[in-house]
């Protein structure tokens, strides 16, 4: 399913982001006292918590925990496996 | 818990539609090295570990695990979605389309459905990091072989980046085996 460009721009931005945390949530697993690690993924967490907020405020929810106009948003089309990707990383 | 969201941990996509490699791919899905054999060992495992930074390897692992095997499933999906009862049939997938349509099933490449037996918990946590290591490494051997299997580029995309994780959890679960080891050796003396 296609969906608006800029919206999948912003989508694939979320998702690089969102990415780059669970990295460094990994390797600060085990390495806790990496401060470089530890200040580049602070850095990320603020900017990824900035771009979900303005992407659900634009266009759908990512997750149930968010406010809901009438009728309940979570149920609106596409769900992630249905997206068309369009050469994907690019 | 765990809360779902509405996004893939990477953008899956496929070029065109090789039903062969479709096919293939559920070794990832429901196969003995799959996505959900790993998800499901390490979240299994975290309850007696013992030391604090691997409980919260097992834990982030396994959940990174069930969003690959989401991955794994977007792609299977995407191709096999438009294909006919013909040319399923083609390409292999006849057993395939009369047991399940256009499900994915976790079943391996050859039908074979999944089982709790491909995994293990033992509790020793010397013995369940080293099996967690070895599983790494067969499900970034599966990916390569699966990755030699096709031309279509997304696909190979895709699975490269699969492939790379399975690198990096064989390093975290490397650093996790030294940690527990310290710990036993401190244990004892
Ligand atoms: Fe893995």
């Amino acid at each position: 399913m296609k969906i608006d460009r800029e919206r999948l721009e912003m989508l694939k931005e979320i998702m690089a982001v969102d990415f780059s945390s669970i990295e460094l949530n990994l390797y600060l697993d085990t390495h806790p006292m990496d401060q470089k690690a530890l200040a580049i993924h602070n850095d990320y967490a603020i900017k990824l918590m900035k771009l979900k907020e303005e992407y659900q405020k634009k266009y759908a929810p990512l997750t149930h925990e968010i406010i809901s106009k009438c009728p309940w948003e979570w149920i609106e089309e596409p769900w992630p496996w249905e997206i068309d990707y369009e050469m994907g990383g690019r | 818990m765990w809360i779902y969201e509405k996004k893939l941990q990477y953008p899956a996509w496929v070029e065109g539609c090789d039903l062969r490699i479709a096919k293939g791919l559920f070794a990832q899905y429901g196969g003995p090295d799959s996505e959900l054999s790993a998800g499901i060992r390490y979240l299994s495992q975290r309850y007696t570990m013992p030391v604090k930074e691997v409980k919260a390897v097992l834990t982030d692992i396994g959940t990174e695990e069930m969003a690959h095997w989401e991955i794994i499933a977007t792609l299977i999906y995407k191709i096999i979605d438009r294909a006919d009862p013909e040319e399923m049939k083609k390409a292999g997938l006849d057993a395939q389309y009369i047991q399940h349509g256009h499900d994915v099933y976790p079943h391996d490449a050859a039908g074979v459905p999944w089982t709790a037996a491909y995994i293990q918990a033992i509790e020793d946590p010397v013995t369940n990091l080293t099996e967690d290591m070895a599983a790494e490494q067969k499900a970034r051997t599966t990916y390569e072989h699966l990755i030699n299997l096709t031309d279509d580029r997304g696909v190979i995309e895709t699975l490269s980046f699969l492939r790379e994780r399975e690198v990096v959890h064989f390093q975290r679960f490397g650093e996790s085996l030294r940690m527990v080891q310290e710990y036993m050796d401190k244990k004892k003396y």
